[in-house]
């Protein structure tokens, strides 16, 4: 796995655009300190973007009025916000207890040997990045799959095939 | 056996809707429920013996009275939507096919602890969920059953969906006021316990998306309705996620204290591709393994489940049949726990890493019976020595399969100890 302690920067600064900008105000009145404000926050950026810059991470601490280490913290320590760029299909492949027994390691082998990555690798081409991810709360349709937030239930082989067909 | 308490309108479709879901029901409650005293709101739910979903089983009425008389403070309620456990997944049922369900619970529950502020924790994974559960929470805005008044009555309430991230141990209700707050989710201390000093140092209540569910019903049929399911002391009905190796998974609802095997033989098909039954999780994956012999005499119910020295948990039953490696699977268990640790203490960080190191070993070929013996002693040595019950989840399952499966670990040390005997 790549180092999540790791920022990137991308030497542009960032700003919500103008529907995050109003759903971050939505939220404000919503939470009694703003620091309540740092999870939805990074939410959206990664909505936005895709993923988690430094810039960002700076950008929502002055948007709070917060220190840029308290974002730092909930985003590097949420597993699900991606500090690192991902592919532009990032698939998750569970892989604890029903997913585990109903075969989730034959998905996780199909899609390495498909895409030619690792789990925690982007392919070169940029369309696909892996991750194993711990249970998804879909054990009884197990196993299961998620890209881009998707669900993908009662999976196997062919099933990936035709998947990976509609994503490409 | 399936009953239809909670999941009433999980087949009609566009129950999600609020004009399909008040046309079979949503929102009937409420006159009644704002015709009582907040106080008599709490003494039925007490009265009706519901117990909470989320796993300890803790009685929601007597959860509510323990928030301090005469506040001067606001006091929040958190409905704990984390459904982390793994083999855990019927609250995404409410949270898609019935949301209004769970906002009318909702309304009630805060009527009765006099709240004014609703959040809704779900994990970052349920993307999907939070969307269906967002719009629902949309509709109720603007048809009034939520904002400055609700259905007409003089009662305030915001309702707002605080989606997690990915960590296991925001399901502890601590760690889930931390992340609410904006933290990392680490657990607190306790006491002092959340109804006193919860969210931003206020009286809180943290009630899991089942419990809040279950109120409508209670509300509207009354505490003797609600008992006539169940057990004396595990009333009601509950969610069941059935998984694992059996013909049919899924989500059923059915009275507590029906037996397990009888469950799984005649609603779930009973094992797949005619194997035969080794073991049964009963209760998501903390919870010790039961043997066919052991689950021959288990009830669903919380008295049966600690009477065999497991727990009811979450409801999450997982069926193992002979084909499955108990030893590479507590692999895969202690593997999520250590990966799901908040590194807050010492034991449960380093602990569940050294516990995953030597199960490695074993199902490498070489462990030694020592090995064996060493993560009984650092299960016993881990558990119960840390701020939360994390570690103890994964020590307690561990602990139940080194127990009744030993025999498969010292397989593998066995075969190692054949290899080195033949070098």
């Amino acid at each position: 796995m790549s180092d999540r302690s790791q920022l990137i920067e991308t030497g542009k600064p960032f700003t919500f655009d103008a529907q995050r900008d109003a759903e971050f105000e939505r939220l404000v009145p919503r939470y009694p300190t703003r620091e309540s404000l740092i999870l939805p926050s990074l939410w959206l950026v990664q909505e936005q973007e895709g993923w988690i810059s430094a810039e960002a991470m700076a950008y929502i601490a002055d948007r709070i009025g917060t220190f840029a280490s308290m974002v730092y913290e909930a985003a590097t320590f949420y597993t699900m916000y991606n500090v690192h760029p991902t592919g532009k299909n990032h698939i998750c492949v569970c892989r604890t207890l029903s997913c585990y027994l109903l075969g989730k390691q034959e998905i996780v082998d199909y899609l390495k040997h498909e895409l030619g990555i690792k789990p925690g690798e982007i392919s070169t081409d940029g369309q696909f990045s892996l991750e194993e991810v711990e249970c998804l709360g879909h054990c009884g349709t197990a196993p299961v799959v998620q890209v881009n937030g998707e669900f993908y239930e009662n999976m196997n082989v062919d099933k990936l095939k035709e998947l990976l067909a509609t994503l490409i | 056996m399936q009953v239809k308490v909670l999941s009433t309108r999980f087949d009609i479709p566009d129950a999600h809707k609020i004009e399909v879901a008040k046309e079979h029901g949503a929102y009937s409650t409420l006159e009644k429920v704002f015709s009582m005293q907040p106080e008599e709101v709490i003494e039925l739910v007490k009265a009706s013996g519901l117990r909470g979903r989320g796993g300890a089983g803790f009685p929601t009425g007597l959860k509510w009275s323990f928030l301090p008389k005469n506040i001067d403070k606001p006091v929040y309620l958190a409905v704990n939507s984390d459904e982390s456990e793994p083999a855990t997944f019927k609250d995404r049922y409410i949270l898609v096919r019935d949301p209004h369900m769970l906002i009318e619970g909702i309304i009630i529950c805060c009527y009765a602890i006099k709240s004014h502020a609703a959040y809704i924790y779900i994990r970052g994974e349920y993307t999907t969920q939070a969307k269906a559960l967002q719009a629902a929470i949309d509709e109720a805005y603007a048809a009034g059953y939520l904002g400055d008044t609700i259905a007409g009555k003089d009662f305030q309430l915001d309702v707002t969906v605080h989606r997690g991230a990915g960590a296991y141990v925001c399901g502890e209700e601590t760690a889930l006021l931390e992340s609410i707050e904006g933290r990392k989710g680490q657990p607190r201390s306790k006491p002092p316990f959340p109804a006193v000093e919860g969210l931003y140092g206020c009286p809180t209540i943290i009630n899991n998306v089942q419990s809040i569910g279950s109120l409508p019903f209670i509300l509207a049929n009354g505490p003797e309705a609600y008992k006539a399911y169940g057990t004396e002391k595990s009333p009601g009905t509950h969610l069941f996620g059935i998984s694992g190796l059996v013909k049919k998974p899924g989500m059923y609802e059915l009275p507590l204290g029906l037996p397990i095997l009888e469950v799984i033989e005649k609603v779930a098909g009973g094992v797949r591709d005619g194997r035969t039954l080794k073991g049964v999780i009963p209760g998501g994956s903390s919870t010790p393994v039961l043997t066919p012999e052991e689950a021959k005499t288990v009830t669903l119910d919380y008295e049966s489940m600690a009477a065999h020295k497991t727990m009811f948990g979450s409801g999450g039953i997982v069926v193992l049949d002979d084909t499955v490696d108990m030893v590479k699977l507590v692999e895969n268990l202690i593997s999520f726990y250590h990966h799901e640790s908040c590194g807050q203490c010492t034991p449960c960080r380093e602990g569940l890493g050294w516990m995953l190191k030597i199960v490695k070993k074993i199902v490498r070929g070489e462990g030694s019976t020592t090995d064996i013996d060493l993560l009984v002693e650092l299960c016993d040595n881990i558990e119960m020595k840390t701020v939360c019950v994390l570690s103890a989840a994964c020590t307690m399952s561990t602990r139940s399969y080194l127990n009744k499966f030993r025999h498969e670990f010292e397989a593998y040390v066995k075969s190692n100890a054949s290899t080195q005997t033949a070098m």
